[in-house]
């Protein structure tokens, strides 16, 4: 594997630090109902994870996402969320109404779950939107 | 002309200070915030949301359409991010520019 100016020590926390902050994120994401934590907090650290790849190994990183590709999650993100309004309107209740779900549960059961759905569009835009800044600042010249 | 400033300032400061004895004590309970429109979340939020974590179901239930306002501008600060950053205005040697 070709590291530009990733030494052992760099490398190896590297190594173990990632997966941690990844799994961290998702828990933070799922377990915000719980907890505290939701969609702000588990994007910034998945968008970390990819951040620190970036910081470690340089260019020809192993987990890389493309500023373009980052912005269009972000925008995917944010899609999601209206998208889960809309479609509560369009199921018959006032907009964002979760408790119009067409799922046979109870409404205590789809007000977690939409709210759930929507954290995950708020991470995946805080995600793509930090990933796509931070891309934005490092690319070079030539790569547009 | 930096006399005039200062006292006004200094009236400006005055007035803020004066402003702020009115404003109710942190965690005093008889607070119009606390009277109207808090007992009712903090009784009723998991009966109606399902969600025992008050602040999920205050951002992402009752409060869902501000939310969704926040995503969608830092969706927008992103956007805008990249669409100054990446202006191809001033890369006058980037033909000659090599990876390395």
């Amino acid at each position: 594997m070709n590291r530009p100016f990733g030494t052992t020590i760099l490398d190896t926390a590297f190594r173990y630090m990632v997966p941690f902050i990844m799994v961290y994120g998702v828990y933070v994401l799922l377990h915000g109902e719980y907890s505290p934590g939701g969609g702000f907090q588990a994007g910034a650290l998945l968008a970390i994870a990819v951040v620190l790849t970036r910081l470690v190994q340089g260019r020809e990183a192993i987990f890389d996402m493309n500023g373009d590709t980052a912005i269009i999650l972000a925008g995917l993100g944010t899609l999601i969320y209206a998208g889960v309004g809309v479609a509560t309107v369009i199921w018959g209740g006032n907009f964002l109404d979760y408790a119009t779900i067409p799922l046979d549960l109870p409404a205590k059961e789809l007000r977690p779950l939409g709210i759930l759905v929507i954290e995950v569009g708020v991470t995946i835009c805080v995600m793509g939107v930090i990933i796509a800044i931070y891309d934005a600042l490092t690319r070079k010249d030539d790569d547009i | 002309m930096k006399i005039l400033s200062a006292v006004f300032s200094i009236i400006l400061l005055g007035l803020l200070v004066f402003g702020s004895l009115g404003l109710p004590f942190i965690g005093d309970k008889n607070s119009p915030a606390a009277e109207h429109v808090s007992p009712r979340y903090i009784e009723k939020a998991y009966k109606e949301t399902g969600s025992p974590n008050l602040v999920t179901a205050v951002l992402a239930d009752y409060r869902s359409f501000d939310t969704l306002g926040e995503t969608t501008v830092i969706f927008i600060a992103g956007a805008a991010t990249i669409l100054i950053l990446r202006t191809t205005a001033g890369r006058k040697d980037a033909e000659g520019g090599s990876d390395e």
